[in-house]
């Protein structure tokens, strides 16, 4: 009986946590749909908030800028955090350790990391703009990339490079034809969970962007318009984003999920 | 024909020494063993056969080719894994395909090679399974194929059938020797288990920190080891210490176990479990038995003996020991022939 009712306590609290977190955004997902507009009150399904923000060409213009920031920045994070997982991972079997200093970008406060690259930027004198923006999307998607790629390393089997070896490959063709395949779903689970994380980020696209509107990153639209209110149109927007972020992190789940091997 | 001259080869690591002037020459077609306790340098011997491990003295010449500083994808030698390393991403077909497309044979080629390999192994239609769809067996079968299909000069083989439960071992250990002589490709496997150097091997080396303690035939390191450690190490041996004089072993009681030699001083005087009979022989002991058992061709005696400091083992045929009808606690005498008895320095 005491231990019913200490389970029945725990699911209580369990649905009150998970309330708190999803209502919200079942409440936004619902708004961006409602034909009236108004927060206050429910006047229909409507998709027209979702034609006025393809009408909108900032809006536009931001989406795409977003897009380009995600693409390079998560291609070139990934090339770069693979080669830096495996090259740590084959120097640490040969005893040397330099980890902390890879997975800093990930532990220091994005505002450090925005005032810092806005002040490497300034004092090199380097122009900014959306090019800057997506060096600074390098910098802490190619953490997260190795840490999940370096995850992956912990459990390969190393001497499936020997067998390639014994069996005739040179080198380059051992990392093509097996560290690679046997590697690539922690690689694409990386690069997905890079590029989910490039698009919504607001801090240091806002500190790297530059003056001017023509590297405006789509969450930083969203700020600009936020100080007018929330319109109907940005809940259309969020939910859209919303939709990208998940499927990309679910995706990257599945692929970790189902890894072959260990 | 030699085909394979192992010359003075040391490997040291830092400040430890894991091959110590090994020298060895295995001839082709043979089924060599290299045969060692863990931190023996067998495993580390092999792996410079195979080119993983560069030399920090001597040479290794195949065919008469001092093929020491080739790295291992130009070498004609493959390793079977102790693991098996099989690709996970690839099929069993691919996996067997893979070093012959290194070779850049015609695509025609390979996949008759493969046929023909998936054949002689047993496992045509297994082709299209991934590694992890595959019994571990299969997977030992797989690896195999997969050095095999290249047709090297040597076959290495890293402790092959160690992942394997005991039945399969059994099987897999005549398997490997038949397969062995129907490719006519020169084996050299590595084991820490004596019996299936015993079995399987056609001269087996024994490897102790390092250096090369014996090399010889199974008949030749089972009957005549060189010292006591080879004699503890291959079979069961029991130890009769003492101090040798002529014409034997005095035992500190005041008795003699008979043995020729022209040993001096502190000795171990030895005798293998087969070759104990039950009642007075040209050697005797008495003692108390311990332990009786069955293994159904034959019955296992432990016997306690006061002039050796372990149990005695004795193995009696299963007619021989119904005829005994022997029980614990029953007091026997234990015989055995001069000529049968060892003895080395203690």
């Amino acid at each position: 009986m005491h231990n019913r009712g200490r389970h029945a306590l725990m699911l209580l609290i369990l649905g009150g946590v998970f309330a708190f977190l999803y209502i919200p955004i079942s409440v936004l997902v619902a708004l961006s749909f409602n034909a009236g507009g108004m927060p206050t009150a429910w006047t229909g399904f409507s998709v027209q908030w979702y034609g006025a923000l393809f009408a909108n060409a900032d809006i536009l213009a931001a989406a795409w800028n977003t897009l380009k920031v995600a693409l390079i920045s998560t291609l070139l994070a990934t090339l770069l955090g693979t080669a830096l997982a495996i090259g740590v991972e084959m120097r640490r079997r040969k005893g040397r350790a330099i980890e902390a200093l890879i997975f800093a970008p990930m532990i220091i406060p994005d505002i450090v990391l925005a005032i810092a690259l806005l002040s490497f930027f300034s004092l090199l004198k380097f122009p900014m703009g959306l090019h800057t923006v997506i060096m600074a999307h390098v910098v802490f998607n190619l953490a997260f990339v190795c840490a999940v790629v370096r995850a992956r390393l912990k459990s390969f089997d190393w001497s499936l490079v020997e067998a390639s070896a014994d069996l005739g490959a040179a080198a380059h063709v051992t990392y093509r034809r097996v560290v690679l395949p046997v590697l690539a779903p922690a690689i694409i689970a990386g690069a997905l969970l890079a590029f989910t994380l490039s698009v919504d980020e607001f801090i240091i696209a806002f500190f790297t962007s530059g003056a001017g509107r023509a590297s405006i990153t789509l969450p930083m639209q969203i700020f600009a318009m936020i100080r007018f209110g929330v319109t109907p149109e940005i809940n259309a927007l969020a939910t859209l984003v919303l939709g990208v972020s998940v499927t990309a992190l679910a995706l990257a789940q599945r692929l970790n999920r189902e890894m072959p091997g260990q | 024909m030699t085909l394979l001259q192992i010359r003075d080869v040391t490997k040291r690591f830092g400040t430890v020494t894991a091959v110590d002037g090994v020298s060895l020459d295995i001839a082709e077609n043979e089924f060599f063993a290299l045969l060692g306790a863990s931190g023996s340098g067998k495993t580390t011997l092999l792996r410079m056969l195979a080119g993983f491990e560069d030399l920090s003295g001597g040479q290794i010449l195949l065919d008469g080719q001092d093929v020491s500083r080739v790295p291992p994808n130009k070498r004609p030698v493959n390793l079977m894994f102790q693991s098996y390393a099989l690709f996970p991403h690839m099929t069993v077909r691919g996996n067997i395909a893979y070093g012959l497309e290194m070779e850049r044979l015609p695509r025609a080629q390979i996949d008759a090679r493969v046929d023909e390999i998936l054949a002689v192994i047993q496992l045509t239609e297994f082709a299209a399974r991934k590694p992890d769809q595959l019994s571990g067996g299969q997977k030992q079968r797989v690896a195999l194929a997969r050095a095999l299909v290249k047709r090297p000069r040597v076959l290495l083989l890293d402790e092959p059938l160690g992942a394997l439960d005991k039945k399969l071992r059994g099987a897999m250990q005549l398997e490997l020797k038949r397969l062995q002589h129907e490719v006519g490709i020169t084996f050299v496997v590595v084991t820490h288990d004596q019996e299936e150097a015993l079995v399987m091997a056609d001269r087996i080396a024994i490897l102790k920190d390092g250096r090369l303690l014996q090399c010889g035939t199974p008949r030749d390191v089972y009957e005549r080891p060189v010292d006591r450690f080879a004699a503890d190490f291959i079979g069961v041996m029991n130890f009769f210490p003492g101090a040798a004089v002529a014409g034997g072993l005095h035992l500190p009681d005041g008795g003699m176990i008979a043995v020729a030699g022209d040993l001096r001083g502190p000795a171990v005087a030895a005798v293998r479990p087969e070759r104990i009979r039950l009642g007075l022989g040209e050697n005797s002991v008495t003692g108390t038995v311990l332990a009786l058992a069955y293994h159904g061709l034959d019955l296992q005696l432990h016997v306690q003996v006061a002039q050796a400091p372990r149990p005695v083992m004795v193995r009696l045929t299963a007619d021989l020991a119904e005829a005994q009808a022997l029980s614990q606690g029953d007091s026997v005498t234990l015989g055995w022939a001069a000529r049968d008895t060892r003895i080395f320095t203690a």
